[in-house]
């Protein structure tokens, strides 16, 4: 299935500056493996050393969160936009610990 | 020095008012570095010490910022009770280093204090607010 892959700004240098690339895959697991052999590195950015989805990126097909549809197994059909937002996160009193604890719940 | 109506000001700290014992969170969109929208966000996460913008809430504001070809110039977020000055938190978590971050602190609840910072790998810059009243044309 080919998609179009919208990319934003943070992850660019790693498709050359590009706003949009076309993609190819069954599912989005697919899609992102397939991706990085395009565009090496860009997989790291998006997904945790165990291939999920890391927690302070969004990862949307057409309009719905993946998160909501089948995440890292989602199917793809021709014609799909993916689309790829880190999240917009923060807080005020929360130590590096407590978010990388809540980082690993969130893979878990 | 970023130039920020008084209204948008006024809304941010209305926003973070709303929503204490949480944080409130939005962003701000805009073209020639003066703001044209704000964006009341959902967070996902409701807490006094976090904030996570609404996935989907964040794909419709960006959406509509690209079709309007605005940018994103601002991400805000209130302190409920700390100071307005990024934490730690804030400055991993800072993925878009052409905004700047306001933060609303509501340490004083009489007189909340809005500040603007750029975060960009990890250093802190703060931009001086000059609030204006926007004249109507």
């Amino acid at each position: 299935m080919e998609v179009e892959v919208r990319i934003p700004q943070i992850f660019r240098k790693y498709t050359g500056g590009l706003k949009q690339v076309k993609g190819n895959g069954k599912t989005i697991r697919e899609l992102f493996n397939h991706l990085d052999l395009d565009y090496p590195g860009i997989k790291a950015q998006i997904l945790t050393p165990e291939g999920e989805l890391h927690r302070f990126v969004n990862v949307y097909l057409n309009d719905e969160d993946i998160r909501f549809l089948q995440n890292m197994d989602t199917s793809l059909g021709e014609g799909d936009v993916v689309s790829i937002l880190p999240a917009v996160a923060g807080g005020g009193q929360l130590s590096a610990f407590s978010y990388q604890q809540s980082a690993k719940r969130a893979e878990l | 020095m970023f130039i920020l109506d008084k209204g948008f000001a006024e809304e941010m700290i209305a926003h973070a008012r709303e929503e204490v014992p949480n944080e409130a969170c939005g962003l701000l969109a805009g073209v020639n570095g003066r703001v044209t929208k704000l964006y009341r966000c959902s967070s996902a996460e409701k807490s006094p010490y976090r904030y996570f913008v609404d996935a989907k809430e964040q794909l419709q504001a960006m959406r509509e910022i690209d079709e309007k070809g605005w940018e994103l110039l601002g991400i805000y977020h209130s302190h409920t009770h700390t100071e307005a000055y990024p934490s730690k938190t804030d400055v991993e978590l800072a993925f878009y280093p052409d905004a700047l971050h306001f933060i609303v602190s509501l340490a004083d609840w009489e007189q909340p204090v809005i500040r603007a910072f750029r975060i960009v790998d990890e250093k802190i810059i703060e931009v001086k607010l000059l609030m204006v009243e926007m004249m109507e044309s």
